[in-house]
């Protein structure tokens, strides 16, 4: 990874924790450390409880940190900041919800769905320019200026979720925070939404931090991922890296679990376990470390060696592969 | 499979639902023959109606529908002929069990787990309630539950969703069933958890001999679970075969749509494939192929007439004018060309994809 891109979103150390009845609190995200770089997705992938919507929705400010800091754009916009940054983070970061039909009000028309962020922080001159701001959000995700008067109950899933994506986009967001936003869609509809995902990042220079536990998808849309296991992150490498070279064992588990759509390879992929109490452990603590460039790995020294000894025994298959 | 006996035989099952003053025609007349000790996968979107058809195997279509045509043969019986419970009794949940999709409504929060196996052992298999919980506890073993005896009075709410899903295999087979619909299984899951799951009910299968149906829209859990794969569209299944034949070679233009949008299969930086529209409104009339309106590549004839079920194979089947002799050759997307080669060029050592 070049060093020259511009880091927009810059986690550091950051602890999640919540008060878990009078017990030890419940550390929820661990020490995450990561930067995101502007114009880029960064996939946070993790099975549920891993910690990854809270991490995703410390950065819009709505669960507080117990430690650590996050930086948007080099200014903190975690803790306490003035009223004026928190309308201003609130316009640049946006969210993307998993669930389109529970993340828009049934009551209310598709008009006032997309306008409401233009209403809460009066980003319009006058009706005119509402109305046009709202019809050019619906152009941007594919749907027409005629679908304002509808109800969010007379769209299909797919439009529903367009719906979601205009409602954030009216707000002409620079980072977006999209939390699972195909996992509660038809297959035949995921590919429109990642389609379209794609072409806004192109045309608005978006950058995602896209929260899935799918790999499949993420392999797809990411161009770097983050695996995150009981509020650690373990591994962040490019995401082709990642899939070819996956050193975490928790990667591992999950990339074999990944469903490939091919009968006889399908049939004969070996499942792997992650059990942590099956692991060897020993050794001092280990940190989120760089093996390789742009490729961190959570391990201590022994474990690192390694991981070392892997990713040679990985090139020489590749050699292998090229040479047949 | 080294001979092939039918377990079960659906022969033109209609299935209509009243809402309001309409009529809705959720299946459109479907057969099919299941095997004996086979894997039948059904595809397709939510709306085809893949948990209606299966639904008319135990008698569990919502009271405002009904089964207003075709047969289902299940050991002598037409199944389509039985209306009160007690004539399904010893069928449903005995001969043909059902596993569904959220774990957590399947199973009732304030009673016990244990019980709630143990409950369906005493009724089916008439025997006292210790032998029960006996076996309750041998079942909840046998579906991977560490420390079973400790563990029988526990609630749902203290167990994983993995756990809870297991607990719902283990009542599903409690009766020891000919047949084991899976609807949905794993798509409340994780996918570490799917994959442990999927592994669960093959080995189970393999020890206990019993055929699975198999319903998901994951066309990645049917290439691992399948021996034979049906795709429905539209209340029609509009293609089956061998899993191989519905991979490698898959004929109807929905299949070819179905399998390109599939993100595995996507290039980085270039746009997935995907359907456009919507499925048709199952209220009006369908006329010609369902999949018409959606399909880049429909044939005139497809807006007009009802294409047949065409023979492939002695194993593979599909309905599509395509096929018929008269009309064009079509190649075959190109995302999925050569299907087999692209995913081992990915998944072989040293390959894009690492696979242990």
């Amino acid at each position: 990874m070049s060093n020259d891109r511009e880091v927009i979103l810059s986690v550091k150390h950051v602890d999640v924790s919540f008060d878990n009845g009078g017990k030890k609190r419940f550390r929820a995200v661990k020490d995450a450390t990561f930067d995101i770089y502007r114009g880029e997705t960064f996939a946070l992938v993790g099975e549920s409880g891993s910690g990854k919507t809270t991490l995703g929705r410390a950065i819009l400010r709505i669960n507080e940190l117990s430690n650590g800091e996050i930086d948007f754009k080099g200014k903190r916009i975690s803790g306490k900041i003035s009223k004026e940054e928190d309308t201003n983070v609130i316009r640049s970061i946006q969210m993307i919800f998993q669930d389109p039909a529970a993340s828009l009000n049934e009551r209310a028309t598709i008009e006032y769905c997309v306008s409401e962020g233009l209403y809460n922080f009066h980003l319009y001159k006058d009706e005119a320019d509402r109305i046009a701001k709202v019809d050019k959000a619906l152009e941007d995700v594919g749907l027409l200026p005629e679908h304002k008067s509808r109800y969010p109950h007379e769209f299909s899933g797919g439009q529903r979720q367009r719906v979601g994506i205009a409602r954030a986009m009216i707000m002409e967001p620079e980072f977006i925070v999209a939390d699972e936003p195909i996992s509660a869609l038809d297959v035949s509809i995921r590919a429109q939404v990642l389609n379209l995902m794609n072409k806004l990042k192109e045309e608005k220079g978006l950058t995602y931090l896209f929260i899935a536990h799918d790999l499949s998808v993420v392999r797809f849309i990411a161009d770097r991922i983050a695996v995150i296991h009981l509020g650690r992150i373990v591994e962040i490498a490019d995401s082709e890296e990642l899939f070819a070279h996956p050193l975490h064992p928790y990667t591992v588990s999950l990339l074999s679990a990944v469903p490939m759509p091919d009968p006889q390879i399908e049939k004969n992929r070996k499942l792997v376990v992650y059990d942590n109490s099956k692991r060897d452990l020993s050794g001092p603590k280990p940190v989120l470390q760089e093996i390789t460039p742009g490729h961190f790995v959570f391990a201590n020294d022994r474990e690192m060696a390694e991981y070392r000894e892997k990713l040679k025994k990985m090139d020489e298959e590749k050699k292998n592969l090229t040479n047949q | 499979m080294e001979e092939k006996k039918v377990i079960l035989s659906a022969k033109d099952v209609e299935v209509r639902f009243r809402v309001r003053e309409n009529y809705l025609t959720a299946i459109r007349g479907v057969s099919l023959d299941i095997y004996d000790g086979e894997t039948f996968a059904i595809v397709g979107e939510s709306g085809s109606g893949k948990s209606v058809f299966t639904k008319t195997f135990t008698g569990m279509i919502d009271s405002n529908g009904a089964i207003t045509g075709g047969s289902i043969m299940f050991e002598g019986k037409d199944l389509t002929k039985l209306t009160t419970d007690k004539d399904w009794e010893g069928i449903r949940g005995a001969k043909i069990s059902t596993i569904f999709q959220d774990p957590m409504t399947s199973l009732n929060p304030i009673r016990t787990i244990g019980s709630q196996i143990s409950e369906v052992i005493e009724k089916h298999q008439g025997i006292p309630h210790e032998e029960a919980k006996a076996q309750a506890i041998e079942l909840m073993e046998k579906v991977g539950i560490k420390d079973a005896a400790n563990r029988f009075d526990e609630y749902p709410f203290q167990y994983s969703g993995g756990m809870r899903q297991r607990i719902v295999i283990a009542i599903a087979l409690s009766c020891h069933p000919k047949i084991l619909i899976c609807d949905e299984p794993t798509t409340a899951l994780d996918v570490t958890i799917q994959a442990q799951i999927i592994k669960l009910i093959k080995d189970l299968q393999k020890e206990l001999k019993f055929t699975t149906i198999y319903i998901t829209h994951d066309l990645g859990v049917v290439a691992n679970v399948a021996d034979r794969v049906g795709v429905m569209y539209a209340g029609q299944i509009i293609e089956y075969g061998t899993a191989e034949d519905v991979f490698y070679n898959p004929q109807h233009p929905y299949t070819w749509a179905l399998l390109s949008s599939l993100p595995q299969l996507g290039v980085k930086g270039e746009d997935l494939y995907f359907i456009t529209g919507t499925p048709p409104s199952l209220f009006n009339k369908i006329q010609g192929d369902a999949f018409a309106p959606r399909n880049p590549h429909a044939l005139k004839i497809d807006f007009i007439k009802e294409p047949p079920m065409f023979k492939v194979s002695d194993t593979h089947y599909a309905k599509t004018w395509l096929l018929d002799p008269r009309a064009p050759k079509l190649d075959k997307p190109e995302a999925i060309q050569d299907l087999h080669g692209k995913i081992k060029r990915m998944t072989d050592k040293g390959g894009a994809f690492h696979v242990e």
